[in-house]
């Protein structure tokens, strides 16, 4: 397998939806391909990033005042 | 784990099913109930999209209000939740065409690009590197490069990853093809990457160490 034939399986090994088959050729590239190994462990660790740290903050104080507005408006035109 | 989520979704109806039901029974605190369930994603939607805090706040206003003004219109075949996705997301583009004074605005602009296709940065990254940056730096980091990226791009991995929409209802509701996308989601996932490598390599000190060009080892 090249490396190039591995990142198209890239994605599939991150969500867990690669064949038993598919998963094992993966895995015997990965243990001569330092590189690879690399971009794996980093794009896992890109997406867990993201997805455990708010970067856009809601304040309690603008949640309070959005639920509001929308509740107002929901009730008046409802 | 989505797959998990959607074969105990086909077993018993979403909760939100009965709140749904609640208030086309004319029941509003039944909606309040799913204005605070979903209110802080929406907004974290639409400022990935409009990247505007304003414009975040009216979209997520707007798009509760259509909901609940078309709530008839929900045909309980796919999630509240991805339905109300749908609506934020179509509100953002909206409103970012307003901006933009009519100029057309898509998921489809700025997709050419071939940029982090190809994993150029390879360094090996240091073992928790959000620890040497304060919360702060960090939210800074994160905002600057998703905002870099282009905007089909950066839609896909939001709804896809950020916040857990499996592929076929991001595509459902982006109204894309299911390997278009996987390709950006890929791209997406590799761009930023390539792009978070900057700050988070081992040795980041060394800023003239050039990215090799080939995936060849050493």
């Amino acid at each position: 397998m090249t490396c190039k034939e591995f990142l198209a399986h890239l994605d599939d090994l991150i969500d867990g939806t690669v064949t038993p088959e598919m998963r094992a050729e993966l895995q015997t590239h990965l243990g001569r391909c330092g590189h690879c190994k690399v971009i794996l462990n980093t794009t896992r660790k890109t997406i867990e990033i993201y997805r455990s740290h708010e970067i856009y903050d809601l304040p309690a104080g603008l949640q309070e005042r959005l639920h509001n507005a929308i509740m107002a408006r929901c009730k008046k035109g409802g | 784990m989505p797959a998990i989520q959607s074969v105990a979704a086909e077993l018993e109806p979403h909760p939100d099913v009965a709140l749904v039901a609640r208030v086309r029974g004319g029941d509003v605190s039944a909606y309040d109930l799913l204005v605070r369930k979903y209110e802080r994603q929406l907004f974290r939607i639409s400022q990935h999209i409009t990247q505007n805090r304003e414009d975040a706040e009216d979209v997520t206003q707007d798009a509760f209000l259509k909901a609940y003004e078309k709530l008839d219109q929900f045909q309980g075949n796919s999630k509240f939740y991805t339905w109300l996705v749908r609506i934020a997301v179509n509100e953002s583009l909206m409103r970012l065409r307003k901006r933009r004074s009519g100029k057309m605005v898509s998921i489809d602009e700025d997709i050419e690009t071939e940029e982090g296709s190809v994993p150029r940065d390879l360094a090996d990254w240091a073992p928790d590197p959000e620890q040497n940056y304060n919360q702060a730096e960090l939210a800074e980091i994160l905002r600057k490069t998703i905002q870099g990226l282009p905007q089909g791009f950066r839609i896909v991995f939001v709804l896809r990853d950020v916040e857990g929409l499996s592929t076929e209802e991001t595509a459902e509701t982006l109204k894309l093809s299911i390997p278009a996308v996987k390709s950006r989601l890929l791209r997406a996932r590799l761009q930023l990457r390539e792009r978070l490598s900057r700050y988070f390599r081992r040795n980041k000190g060394l800023k003239n160490m050039r990215p090799r060009e080939t995936g060849a080892e050493k």
